[in-house]
């Protein structure tokens, strides 16, 4: 696992889903809607990678496998890639660049609001993945990277309210985004009682 | 003692000649061609089908866009879900009950139905509500030959329709909409024309996916007003339900014709997407049937009525 190999292998995983829909599109392998394939598909892995993302610290703890961190700014890079994608796919596919009609969607269309919202949330997190914005941050960097929760929730909400009457896919999304927060919740409570607990003691020691 | 290497290779590794010279044909057979074999398995060429109406201007779309990439939610809610699971549903025997508010209700054998009247082909423009469209030529008659049969009574304000419910199918919490599916028209909707009571397409049996045997084509309405798999025929007084209306009235309405200045809350409706091409185009009022059909709706607030 700490092998630096096992970090290539990741990338090119990560990689090979953009991979498979250009070579779909160039061998025109993607059905009679091409662009629908393509935004669906981009969507589709900025979701997967998002929840992935946020799977692995509660995987770092329940696998004990506390080097998983090594994919975690990673996996989080490809998120906001798909993201861009899908953005990109909207922006030049489906509104040809047109300022008027992407305005009028975002203001009218809730689930492009969630869409852009989320996209929005991904930005600044992008941009302060790298090392040197870790360390100008300090502390408010973690606290900045919450965003995560945000825009994982904007997408699933995105997804929901596009959907016509079959919420069976974005509802799972849905539940995996709840198990991922609720790790997390169960885990700062503990984290909470226990400090709790300690204060206790601590009162009693003073006490006695 | 033989003294000899072993080939490299074993003789029956060896591709036979019809298939390494016919490679990209094999591997369609393999896999996506299998696919579209399936469709043409209950697929019949229909004969002495006269010509019909020809939307001017349009180029016919290739048959697979229109078979493999549509909806029927009762066969799962992906484009591409009806060709790989509608393949199930029994379409012979199959009897359509014509009845209601007439003088001669009647079941109808699929295949007298078919005999109703002359069969003709049409070549119509299809509009999804998702703003992708499609030029496909069907095979039917116009309704109205089968209501003037039936003969209907004065009363007769509306035609509901049903679609075949069974164990082939989602339920109606998988697919988030009411089954059995449910349409209607008001009565001169069904008695115009332009409404195709359609058996087939592309000088073919309708395939499953696309709603075999008998279905409803609307050309000026969108595309889910297009009852697949049809059962039932009513006539009545009142308007009747209608599935997607059911399920969200904000988004669909009773009368559901293409109209790009009424937009939908997930579409714009201003612009199409035809299949196989790379720009939009606009969408047209009543998809381009507005000379034949917009005196249908003379004096009615269609932002109302949409």
């Amino acid at each position: 696992m700490r092998r630096k190999w096992t970090k290539v292998a990741v990338w090119v995983a990560c990689l090979t889903p953009a991979l498979w829909l250009a070579y779909g599109a160039f061998t025109n392998n993607l059905g009679p809607n091409p662009i629908e394939a393509i935004t669906r598909g981009t969507g589709d892995w900025t979701l997967r990678f998002l929840l992935t993302t946020l799977a692995i610290t509660p995987a770092r703890r329940l696998l004990k496998q506390p080097e998983l961190i090594r994919f975690r700014r990673m996996l989080g890079l490809w998120a906001f890639f798909y993201a861009s994608l899908h953005l990109m796919t909207w922006v030049w596919l489906d509104k040809f660049f047109d300022p008027a009609e992407m305005w009028a969607d975002v203001v009218k269309r809730r689930f492009v609001t969630a869409g852009m919202a989320g996209f929005l949330c991904l930005l600044p997190l992008a941009i302060t993945s790298t090392k040197g914005w870790i360390r100008r941050l300090g502390k408010s960097w973690q606290r900045l990277h919450r965003l995560s929760y945000v825009a994982a929730a904007a997408g699933v909400v995105h997804y929901w309210w596009l959907v016509k009457s079959d919420v069976r896919l974005p509802a799972t999304y849905g539940l995996i985004l709840l198990a991922l927060l609720g790790l997390r919740l169960v885990k700062a409570r503990a984290a909470a009682s226990k400090s709790i607990g300690i204060d206790c003691r601590q009162t009693a020691d003073k006490v006695r | 003692m033989l003294i000899q290497r072993a080939p490299e290779f074993r003789w029956s590794q060896i591709s036979p000649k019809e298939v390494y010279v016919n490679r990209r044909r094999f591997f369609a057979a393999a896999t996506g061609g299998l696919l579209l074999s399936a469709v043409d398995v209950c697929a019949q060429k229909l004969e002495g089908v006269k010509k019909g109406f020809v939307t001017p201007g349009e180029k016919i779309n290739p048959k697979e866009d229109s078979t493999t990439y549509n909806n029927f939610y009762e066969y799962g809610t992906g484009k591409g879900d009806p060709v790989r699971n509608a393949g199930k549903l029994k379409t012979r025997p199959w009897t359509v009950s014509v009845e209601g508010l007439c003088a001669k209700p009647k079941k109808f054998d699929i295949d007298s139905l078919m005999k109703v009247s002359a069969l003709e082909e049409r070549v119509y423009r299809m509009r999804c509500v998702e703003a992708w469209s499609v030029v496909v030529p069907w095979i039917g008659y116009s309704l109205s030959e089968l209501l003037k049969a039936v003969e209907p009574a004065a009363k007769a304000k509306y035609v509901a329709f049903e679609t075949a419910y069974d164990g082939t199918m989602l339920r109606s919490n998988q697919a988030g909409i009411e089954f059995p599916y449910r349409e209607g028209l008001r009565m001169d909707e069904a008695m115009h024309p332009l409404t195709l009571l359609t058996f087939g397409m592309y000088g073919e049996t309708l395939p499953n996916q696309n709603g075999a045997p008998v279905r409803m084509i609307i050309p000026w309405k969108y595309g889910f007003k297009g009852i697949k798999s049809i059962v039932k025929i009513k006539l009545v007084e009142n308007e009747p339900p209608c599935t997607w209306k059911v399920m969200n009235g904000r988004e669909y309405g009773f009368y559901s014709n293409v109209n790009p200045e009424v937009d939908h809350p997930r579409w714009s409706q201003a612009n199409e997407r035809r299949l196989g091409e790379f720009f939009k185009r606009k969408t047209l009022m009543f998809n381009g049937y507005g000379d034949q059909v917009a005196s249908l709706y003379a004096g009615m607030d269609l932002k109302k009525f949409y």
